[in-house]
This record gives structure tokens, C-alpha cells and sequence, in this order.
């Protein structure tokens, strides 16, 4: 490794703009003649819109436009997409109701939008939106599971009776029956995993133009995936065709998957900008984020695991309802089933699993992939199953779960996911250590001493990132193909750009994606510029989610590389007079093996684009492009372990260590995955301790804002104590498997095992307030 | 409407700002520094965070018309030209920002929390300090290191001046 190269703790890029104040993000762009935006948006969770009056707002001074659901519906816009189709057990395709961008008949959560005033600032559009008289009949309200499917619920859609997306399974369900009957023990466990609300600082926002003269749109959007808004709003939302319209998204102030969906906000916005022939801005308050973004998690689960008399593993069944919220976002119906139920397996032996899944409707904000998708999910499950199992049968976690371990690969589970590679005693020996599991005991007892209830818990996971091949998914109902590109542009000068259709929204790409061209061209990074984001420079891209971006998207770029370097010696042979096959590139400069000749990058782009010189036939220019579709899934794997205390007189928890053994497969830039995984520890602490979106029983939402919802803050976390482990992927060139969603899907089952160790009570749901706990302890 | 007069990173500026204006829109909208984020309407994440006289504020807590007379640094004003101010050095070299938009307000924050604390800062007091500032990316780990990697940085060149 060079000292830019893969492997090497290369200080950012990028960082020079954010600590400057110099990034751009859409809130900081402005437009000349720029006109704002602000939605109306009900205060029901579910209600008729029997008319709204905007005779008074239009007369307030400033004001461009009032434009309602209505509207939008007669200019024969397009209603939102599902992009995953699941098919229910007995055959039927999922059911879904319709979802147009603004309600102009029926809403179905707080905050949908109805209406939306545009003038000439953004005090003006508020003040003539509170002018706004919309008449609602209210109706009544489904604000969870449980009052979604029970009989005579309120319905929401008519195309889905009973408030049933799909009723999916997977796995063999007489398998799983015959394994029980043979069991030893069963161990039970109801689970409840927790809503999430993403809260990305940044909140959302969009800037459109319309181009009369062109006929053309520009948006700037906080989009992770700017190629698929263009795609999803051109094909499915008829603003424009694609040709027509530039999507742009800038620096972008963190996703979790929040920002991969096409929402309401950005298609009224492009909308909204060729009725009135002005730019639109709408920037998203923390509120709106609240009611708006899509949500996370909500799941109910029972789940029951199969023991022989040896502890080893015979079977799992697990019966899930998974909450949608109202309507049914853009890969939405994924998550609980292939992000989800595919993962069941953990990191163990199973030999037989089934799963059911419900996907129910409810009137709430609509729930989709967000920070793990479906992963923290199934991790939580099994790793609070293993956990509670070892109690019920009075053995050790960490010997329960070594007993049960994968260790032959490649290993096929029985839902579907074939794993490559792993080594899971390796990552578990490594934080046991860290720990020091085996001095803990005498920790306890000395904890006990001074009043405390000290408890320890693991945490092994295992997770699929990369998510692909294309053909596969397509197999199971994907609406789109999960390959990546990459453009690789040598100029005559010899510096680089990396045209790339991941997106960076913090994962640092403008550093990691130049430390592969510089380990293999021997380059400085500061010759290397990474273009992203922008539909009008790179070509085509899936984006970034589900810890893709360097396995999927950083391959595309060896890819595209191998190309440029295979012409590049083929022109620096001819230049030399050597043989091709002689060639060799170091430090930047191709070299013939054996000898002081050499060419340096510079002087080969430079022959490529005079092409005075070239060998025969070849055409001019030094640039390449590659699409690179993965053969499998990646798989991630780690063991977590948490120690703290509880202080049974308060029920608060304080951490005394977490420690975390990762494998990730070769990293690129070890300090970035670090800070990959500490920001996602975060969250699966955040989860298993603080947050929790909580609706009424009419569908308010409770906890919409910082006041209300406990975002996880500096002193409510510890700091971390990291380790890696290393299993190459074998199914990419660069080893690598993905880091940015690992700590949110080990971190949770981690935190309540250690809690519920520490009180002797097994019994205890997310978030884990000192309120629960302390209940959990006194009863 | 109202003019407001202040000093904003050492410029004298008049603005024309209606009378519910805060000092965050000011920032952004009628002087273009950007730098200076909203990242909630509670006064809850602290990516507003600016100087005011030296001292920390959220600046979307405050009125343009409150700040008149003030002495306001934003983060575009915290660096000695290219010369970064040892916190903004500190956060990069440590890691302490993924996607940058709380870094602003969490610097200038940090640099508030070094100066009242000067050389007794621990991790623990960095923490509950910072209980103002959110993040949704970092885990915090690395701001902590960057802030207490910075209040050494600050005292040495406190020391050398």
C-alpha cells in the first residue's frame, strides 16, 4: 500500500468545504426569481377533503399560487410507486392503494399534503397557508398494528381488505414442524422492534426549474440516488423524459435511506415550477421531516426456536406483521420480506426456518427502508432468541452460540441467501477478548457490592449488502436493476476523473473511490477528482444504500480502471518500443520490467489525445466506462458485546464498554469505516435505549420533534472500542463487503441482552427507558 | 422592516430584514453565508450555532434585530484565511464529520466549550457540553477525540502567542 493507497488512514477530502462552511448543500442554493413553497398539510389521520377555499390566501400579499391535489391529479401526474412487488402466499399480488402526491379526496396521515401555497418568500407562503380553508370529515383512524387488523377496523384503501398489503412467507414450513416435533426445548420470545424516525439533519429539500424555451427541468433534490429520481419521475410520474430533465443532488446532509425515496415534495415542486414559470423552492422544516420522511422498523414478531439435547439448533418459526403506515413507498415492500426474513439464519446452523410476514396498512407515516432495512430486524430477533436460549438452558451465550456457528463456507441457509465467507468464532474470540469475558464475573460481583446490577450481552449479525445480482433480484419482484457504473476519465494532462453513480452523502467516496485509483496507478489522490451526483455528468447510477457504494460501486470503478490500463500500456508499449506484456505501472509511471525505460502517466494521456503516435487501429482519448453487476450479496458479519449497569433505584443504564469485532473484508480506508461503524452503533443504541416514534390512538404523532423524540446525544453514548477481523469477499475484486449499516443492526440486541442480564428479567422492549426498566426490575 | 447593524466576521454590514427575522435567516439568506445550517424549529441540534461577542448561540434562538450592535463569527469567518482555526484541523484529522452538516454548528460550539473550559476538559465534560449539538452520522466518537485533540492544540498556541 502506498500512502494514499488502499489501506491507509487518508485524512478526507472532502472535509475542507464542511469545516469551512463551504459545502453545498439545496438549502444553499439560490435561483434568480426563485419562488417558494409550503405545503398544507392535515392535521388527520384519516379524513374526507370535502373543498378547499384559497380565495383568501390568494388575495395575501406575495402569493403566486395556490395548487391542490386536485390539480395535480387532472395534469395527469402520476400517483408514488411501490418498486418491489411481493406476491402473498395463496398466489395474490400485493394490494395497494393508490398514493397521489397531494390528497384530492381522501388523507390517510398527519402531514400529508393537500395543498401548496407558492409566493414570493418563504414568510409569505406560510402566512397564506395558514389562510387556507381546507374541510375535512374525519373518519376513524387505524394508528397501529393491532387496531389495523383487528375486525371492523377502519379500512384505508378498498383495494386492500382488512388493511393486508401481502401475507408472504418463506422457508419450509413441514420442515420446520417436523424439526419441532423432535425438539428437546423451545424457546419463545413476542418482540416488538421499534419505530424509527430517520432525522437526517438535513431536512429534505428541493429547488426546480422549468426551461420554457427548452422545455426542459432542472431539481436539485437531497437525493442518495439522483438517477433513479429521474428515472422514477419520468416513467412513472410523466413529469418530463428523462432527456428533459437534470436531477441534481449536491452535498447532502446524511440519507440512512431516508433520502432514497421519490416523495411528494420534489414531484409538486417540478410540477409547480412550469405552472407558474418560476423556480420553486421548498425546504423541509424538522417538523415536516417528523411527519413526512419515510419511517423505519415497526415490527411485531413471535418467534420460536428448536433445540435438540445437545443445544444444537433444529428450527425457527417466526410470524411477523410489519407496520407500512398509510401507503406503500418505494421499496417499502422489500424490507420486511427479502431484507428481512432472508436474514432469519444469523450466523447459525438452521436446518429448517419459516417465516410469515404481514404487511399491514395503518393511518401513519409511511415506513420503509431505513439504516440496516430489515437487517436490524431479523439481527434483533435471532440475537435476542440466542440470548434468552442460553438462559432457558442455563448454558453459556457465548458457548451456545460457538456451538451453533456456521463454519464450513460457502454455506446455503434455507432462505434463499448463500454466504461466501466468514469467520464468526474469529470475530467473537476477538471481542470476548476485548471485553474480557472472562474477568467479568468478579466485575459484577464488585458492581453488586456498590449497589449496581451489572449485565453483559452479545450481539453476533450478520448481514447481505451489495444487494444483487440483477437478475436475481428481478427473480423476486425488483423493480430494478442493483448494478453500479463507473466512467474513468484520463485528461491530457494525466489527472483523473471518477465518474461514479454512488452517491456520497458522508460515506467520504471523494476520498475512499481515490485511494483505489491511487493504489493502483501509484498516484497522488489530489490528481484525482470523483464526479457524482449530478444526471447531467454521469451517465447512469443505482445510488447509494444498503452499504453498497464500494462493493458494488467502488468495483465498477476497478472495472473501468482495468480498461484504462490495459490501453494506456498498450500506448506506453508502443511509445517505448517494448512489449505490451512487459509493461508494468508504478508511481505513476509505466514501466518496462527489467529495464530504467519508463513513461510517465502524463506523457501516455497526453499521446492519446495528440494521437500522433498510437498504435494502429487504436482510436484517441484515455477514457473508459464500466457497468459492473455483483454475482451475490456481500456478508458482513461481527460479534458485539455491551457491558453496563443499571442502577435499580433510577432504572437508568450507563454503558461500561462496548466493544465491537467487525469483518468487513479488506478495508479500503480504515479510519472512514470506523466512523462508519461508530455512527451506526449509535443508532442501534439509540434504538435499543431512547428512540421510539409514538402515535395516539387517533394517529397524532406524539414525538414529532427534537423535544419529543430522543435523538441519541453525546452523553447519552460511550465511546467504542473497535477491532476487525478479516475474511476477504471473494466475489469482487477488491475483498470488500460493506461497514455502513453494521453497527445499527448488531448494536440493539446487544444492549437489551446486556440489560436484561444485569436485571434477571427477560421480559423488556425497545427503547429501554429508565421508566421500563426500572418497571422491568420492581414489577 | 427593520435595519440591522452589526459586525459579522469582522465586516461592518446594514441589513433590511422584517422584524420576525432570526439571526440564522439573516446569516443565510440576506448576507449568503450558508455555512451556518437549521436543522430543526426547536432550538434542539445546534447546527445554527454561531459566535455572538464570543459567546455560543444558536441563531436560530436569537432575532436578527437582538444581534444588532453584535460581533458575530460564523463558521466562514473562523479561519485565519487558509490558515484553519485548530478545531476545524482537529475535526478533520480526527474523523469528526461524515456529511457536514452539523460540523459548523459543532465546531463553533466546540471552540466555545474550550474557551470557558480552557485546559480541564475530560471526555466526560466534552460529552455533556455537547448535549446541545446533534449528530446523526458520527456516534459522537470522534467529535469527543477532535474536541479534546483540539483544546491541546488551542493551549499550545494559546502559549506560543
Amino acid at each position: 500500500m502506498g500512502v494514499e493507497g488502499i489501506g491507509a488512514r487518508v485524512v478526507r477530502k472532502e472535509d475542507r468545504r464542511f469545516i469551512t462552511g463551504q459545502g453545498r448543500y439545496v438549502d444553499d442554493v439560490k435561483m434568480v426569481g426563485m419562488s417558494y413553497a409550503h405545503f398544507i398539510r392535515s392535521p388527520h389521520a384519516h379524513a374526507k377533503v370535502k373543498g378547499i377555499d384559497s380565495a383568501e390566501a390568494m388575495k395575501m400579499p406575495g402569493v403566486i399560487a395556490v395548487l391542490t391535489g386536485q390539480q395535480i391529479v387532472d395534469d395527469k401526474v402520476g400517483n408514488l410507486i411501490c418498486g418491489w412487488a411481493i406476491t402473498s402466499k395463496d398466489g395474490s399480488p400485493m394490494k395497494m392503494g393508490a398514493w397521489p402526491a397531494m390528497a384530492p379526496e381522501t388523507v390517510r396521515f398527519v402531514g400529508q399534503a393537500v395543498a401548496v401555497v407558492i409566493a414570493e418568500t418563504k414568510n409569505q407562503a406560510k402566512d397564506a397557508a395558514e389562510a387556507v380553508v381546507v374541510d375535512y370529515e374525519e373518519l376513524p383512524a387505524a394508528a397501529d398494528i393491532k387496531a389495523a387488523i383487528k375486525p371492523g377496523a377502519p379500512q384505508l384503501h378498498p383495494e386492500a381488505p382488512g388493511n393486508i398489503v401481502y401475507d408472504w412467507h418463506i422457508g419450509d414450513e413441514a420442515a420446520v414442524k417436523d424439526a419441532f416435533s423432535k425438539a428437546a426445548n423451545v424457546v419463545t420470545l413476542d418482540l416488538t422492534n421499534n419505530r424509527l424516525v430517520p432525522n437526517a439533519m438535513e431536512p429534505r429539500a428541493a429547488i426546480a426549474h422549468y426551461d420554457q424555451a427548452e422545455e426542459h427541468y432542472t431539481l436539485y433534490t437531497t437525493s442518495q440516488n439522483p438517477h433513479v429520481a429521474r428515472l422514477v419521475l419520468s416513467a412513472f410520474y410523466n413529469i418530463a423524459p428523462e432527456h428533459k430533465l437534470r436531477v441534481i443532488a449536491p452535498d447532502v446532509g446524511g440519507g440512512f435511506g431516508s433520502k432514497i425515496y421519490i416523495y411528494p415534495e420534489e414531484m409538486v415542486a417540478l410540477w409547480a415550477s412550469k405552472k407558474v414559470n418560476r423556480p420553486v423552492k421548498w425546504t423541509g422544516d424538522r417538523t415536516e421531516a417528523f411527519l413526512t420522511d419515510a419511517h423505519g422498523r415497526d415490527h411485531v414478531s413471535k418467534a420460536e426456536m428448536a433445540f435438540d439435547k445437545d443445544n444444537k439448533i433444529l428450527g425457527l418459526r417466526v410470524k411477523t406483521h410489519a407496520n407500512f403506515g398509510a401507503y406503500m413507498s418505494l421499496f417499502s415492500s422489500a424490507v420486511p420480506t427479502y431484507l428481512y426474513a432472508t436474514l432469519l439464519s444469523g450466523q447459525y446452523v438452521i436446518p429448517a426456518i419459516y417465516a410469515e410476514v404481514i404487511g399491514v396498512y395503518t393511518n401513519t407515516t409511511p415506513v420503509d427502508a431505513y439504516r440496516g432495512a430489515g437487517r436490524p430486524e431479523a439481527s434483533y430477533l435471532v440475537e435476542r432468541m440466542m440470548e434468552s436460549a442460553a438462559r432457558q438452558l442455563k448454558v453459556d451465550p457465548a458457548e451456545l452460540r460457538k456451538k451453533n456457528f456456521i463454519t464450513a463456507f460457502p454455506y446455503q441457509t434455507p432462505v434463499i441467501m448463500a454466504y461466501d465467507v466468514g469467520d464468526f468464532h474469529a470475530s467473537i474470540d476477538a471481542a470476548m477478548k476485548a471485553i474480557d469475558y472472562a474477568g467479568f464475573p468478579a466485575r459484577k460481583a464488585k458492581a453488586k457490592a456498590d449497589g449496581k446490577l451489572r449485565g453483559i450481552g452479545f450481539s453476533c449479525y450478520i448481514e447481505a449488502c451489495g444487494i444483487a445480482p440483477s437478475k436475481a433480484v428481478g427473480s423476486l419482484g425488483a423493480g430494478v436493476g442493483l448494478w453500479e457504473s463507473a466512467e474513468i476519465r484520463v485528461n491530457p494532462v494525466g489527472t483523473i476523473e471518477v465518474l461514479t453513480g454512488s452517491h456520497s452523502h458522508g460515506q467520504g467516496h471523494e476520498t475512499t473511490f481515490c485511494q483505489i485509483i491511487a493504489e493502483r496507478l501509484g498516484v497522488p489522490i489530489s490528481q484525482v477528482s470523483i464526479v457524482h451526483g449530478d444526471t447531467d455528468k454521469v451517465q447512469f447510477g443505482m445510488g447509494t444504500y444498503g452499504s453498497r457504494s464500494l462493493a458494488v460501486g467502488g468495483t465498477a470503478i476497478v472495472k473501468a480502471m482495468e480498461k484504462v490500463e490495459a490501453k494506456a500500456k498498450k500506448i506506453a508499449a508502443h511509445a517505448l518500443e517494448a512489449s505490451e506484456s512487459d509493461i508494468v505501472i508504478e508511481n505513476g509511471e509505466f514501466k518496462v520490467t527489467g529495464t530504467d525505460k519508463s513513461i510517465a502517466l502524463p506523457m501516455v494521456a497526453l499521446a492519446a489525445y495528440t494521437a500522433h503516435n498510437l498504435p494502429e487501429g487504436m482510436e484517441p482519448g484515455l477514457k473508459e466506462t464500466a457497468f459492473y453487476d455483483p454475482t451475490n450479496f456481500t456478508f458482513p458479519a461481527g460479534a458485539y458485546i455491551c457491558e453496563l449497569e443499571v442502577d435499580p433505584g433510577t432504572g437508568k443504564t450507563s454503558f461500561v464498554n462496548f466493544v465491537a469485532a467487525d469483518d468487513f473484508g479488506r478495508l479500503i480506508n480504515p479510519m472512514i469505516v470506523e466512523g462508519q461503524v461508530h455512527g451506526g452503533l449509535a443508532q442501534g443504541i439509540g434504538q435499543a435505549l431512547l428512540e421510539g416514534a409514538v402515535y395516539d390512538g387517533t394517529g397524532q404523532l406524539v414525538t414529532a420533534s427534537f423535544m419529543d423524540y430522543s435523538m441519541p446525544r453525546a452523553d447519552d453514548l460511550p465511546s467504542f472500542q473497535l477491532s476487525h477481523t478479516t475474511t476477504l469477499c471473494p466475489g469482487n475484486p477488491l475483498g470488500v463487503k460493506g461497514c455502513g449499516e453494521a453497527g445499527a443492526i448488531g448494536a440493539s440486541a446487544a444492549v437489551i441482552n446486556a440489560i436484561t442480564d444485569a436485571i434477571g428479567n427477560n421480559k423488556l422492549e425497545m427503547p429501554a427507558t429508565p421508566d421500563r426498566v426500572w418497571h422491568a426490575i420492581h414489577g | 422592516m427593520s435595519t440591522v447593524k452589526l459586525t459579522v466576521n469582522g465586516k461592518a454590514v446594514s441589513v433590511d430584514v422584517e422584524d420576525r427575522t432570526l439571526l440564522v435567516h439573516l446569516l443565510r439568506e440576506n448576507l449568503n453565508l450558508t455555512g451556518t445550517h437549521v436543522g430543526c424549529d426547536t432550538s434542539q441540534c445546534g447546527a445554527c450555532v454561531v459566535h455572538v461577542d464570543g459567546r455560543a448561540v444558536k441563531s436560530c434562538t436569537m432575532l436578527a434585530g437582538q444581534a444588532a450592535g453584535s460581533n458575530v463569527t460564523t463558521i466562514e469567518g473562523l479561519a485565519k484565511g487558509d490558515e484553519l482555526h485548530p478545531m476545524q484541523a482537529a475535526f478533520r484529522d480526527n474523523h469528526g464529520l461524515q456529511c457536514g452538516y452539523c460540523t459548523p454548528g459543532m465546531i463553533m460550539s466546540a471552540v466555545d466549550i474550550v474557551h470557558r473550559h480552557g485546559g480541564k476538559l475530560d471526555e466526560e465534560t466534552v460529552r455533556q457540553e455537547l448535549e446541545g449539538n446533534i449528530c446523526r452520522c458520527t456516534g459522537y466518537h470522534n467529535i469527543v477525540k477532535a474536541v479534546l485533540d483540539a483544546a491541546g492544540r488551542m493551549k499550545v498556541a494559546q502559549a506560543a502567542e
